[in-house]
């Protein structure tokens, strides 16, 4: 299976467990990636809050490199995929747009090139029997709250997940590795994403909820999808005396560990929650 | 049958325009409040904010700080019986307030436009100089601002940075003058400073 790859700026610097662990997992899996030529960023949440037009073109930028190709675009950033879906929406729907962007950026817009995330991808691409196939090292006892957060499961219309308040995709995926996931309450609740700077006291309550809940389910890990989610979780827990500290681990790193894929283990050492000793008690690394 | 001072019947239909969303269909029964992880820092709540746009408040709508604290997180339109999503509203209004020169909220306006100005330099966004810039632009628009979060930012940067995720020198993408042109296109709408 062939895709066009958008890894997004934080594949590389702040999620960058994120983006080693996605594209060991997709070769695990036969899953070829073929990273889009140039790409930009996508404008994040600063774009559309400040500048519509500037929302639509910057992610509408690597929309087009894609038409070419006319693979999917698969992305592990949750908001490089709503910002290339609301592009691809407004290049599809829009004539007028379509032919100022297409003489600006020079390419023909096909619509061939669906942008997705790359749970989708992996979750619905594949058999979940493919997927088992892989596992040499269950993760067998490990429980996991799996947090969707907000803009991978919103607005349902655009994303068309399976449920937006209480999706289980993520879940499915966990228990074919053999982990056991939890029931909670905050699947969909949102970390405080880009306040981190500007509030950082809202995303330290607002993350703070989040992994006081996935502690209350008796989880031993919280399992994202997403970087802004993981950079926020993992680094504004509040400490307190007696209170655990909660490891955030991303899908593809429980994927590529379950796989036994060796390049999985130097990546929980950028975690500022070490997941080691978890991991270790588990029986699962060395 | 009087109309209440400051009325302003335009800007209703114009948010309804320019956000795509019908805020007419509103019966304020407040599951967006109730949902909005932001409501409780919010100095109308996003319901408020809403029967607000409907009465034509125009000065309170886009004077308000409520619409700098959504985060966009969908929750509000998920819920709605009436499928008005909120969040493209509040994007509209902030753009709205910013094209008539109400203030902002510093911080959060100075993120965004430290975070769009660093992908028109790079064509990707670098952390280190995007940050800088953004505590250069807290420190010029409010004192206090340059040293909220200062001693924690630094001390989780320099975490970062040492575990390589926080890298010293920027990646300029190859055509950079794409995403000038497209800068230059959309035009200096939400930019305070080229106005």
């Amino acid at each position: 299976m062939k895709y066009s790859y958008f890894p997004g700026c934080t594949a590389k610097t702040t999620s960058a467990e994120f983006g080693i662990s996605s594209e060991a997992v997709c070769a695990a899996l036969n899953i070829e990636l073929l990273e889009l030529e140039d790409w930009n960023c996508c404008g994040a949440s600063s774009a559309h809050s400040l500048n519509h037009e500037l929302s639509l073109s910057l992610p509408g930028r690597n929309v087009a490199l894609a038409q070419e190709a006319g693979l999917d675009i698969v992305t592990p950033c949750p908001a490089c995929y709503q910002n290339s879906l609301s592009a691809d929406e407004a290049l599809r729907e829009d004539a007028e747009w379509r032919r100022e962007m297409e003489s600006l950026l020079d390419f023909r817009y096909t619509g061939k090139a669906r942008p997705r995330h790359l749970l989708d991808v992996i979750a619905h691409d594949l058999s979940i029997d493919a997927i088992r196939a892989k596992v040499v090292k269950p993760l067998t006892g490990l429980k996991v709250a799996c947090y969707y957060g907000c803009v991978l499961v919103r607005p349902p219309e655009k994303t068309g997940w399976d449920d937006a308040e209480y999706p289980m995709t993520m879940d499915r995926l966990m228990e074919a590795l053999g982990a056991e996931p939890v029931d909670w309450s905050h699947k969909v609740d949102c970390c405080g994403a880009s306040m981190a700077l500007s509030n950082s006291d809202v995303v330290a309550n607002l993350s703070g909820q989040i992994v006081d809940g996935a502690i209350e389910a008796g989880a031993d890990c919280v399992v994202v999808a997403c970087g802004m989610c993981h950079v926020n979780l993992d680094t504004r827990q509040a400490p307190s005396p007696g209170k655990p500290q909660m490891p955030i681990l991303y899908f593809t790193e429980l994927m590529a560990l379950a796989f036994g894929l060796p390049e999985v283990e130097k990546l929980f050492g950028k975690h500022i929650v070490d997941p080691r000793p978890l991991l270790r008690a588990q029986k699962l690394i060395s | 049958m009087t109309i209440p001072v400051g009325t302003d019947l335009v800007f209703r239909e114009v948010v309804r325009e320019r956000s795509g969303e019908d805020i007419h269909k509103c019966f304020y029964c407040q599951k967006c409040t109730v949902g909005c992880p932001t409501a409780y820092m919010m100095d109308y709540t996003p319901a408020q904010l809403l029967r607000l746009i409907q009465l034509g408040q125009k000065d309170k709508v886009l004077g308000s700080s409520a619409i700098w604290m959504c985060i966009g997180c969908e929750i509000c339109g998920t819920r709605c019986p009436n499928q008005i999503r909120l969040a493209p509203v509040m994007d509209t209004l902030r753009q709205m307030s910013l094209e008539q020169s109400y203030q902002p909220e510093p911080a959060v306006y100075a993120l965004h436009r430290s975070f769009l100005d660093n992908i028109k330099l790079w064509g990707r966004v670098h952390e280190l100089t995007m940050l800088m810039e953004y505590k250069i632009r807290c420190l010029l628009m409010r004192y206090s601002l340059f040293f909220q979060g200062l001693f924690s930012d630094l001390k989780l940067g320099g975490a970062l940075m040492l575990k390589g995720k926080i890298t010293l020198l920027p990646e300029r993408i190859k055509r950079l003058k794409e995403i000038q042109n497209l800068y230059e296109k959309t035009g200096p709408s939400g930019n305070q400073e080229e106005r």
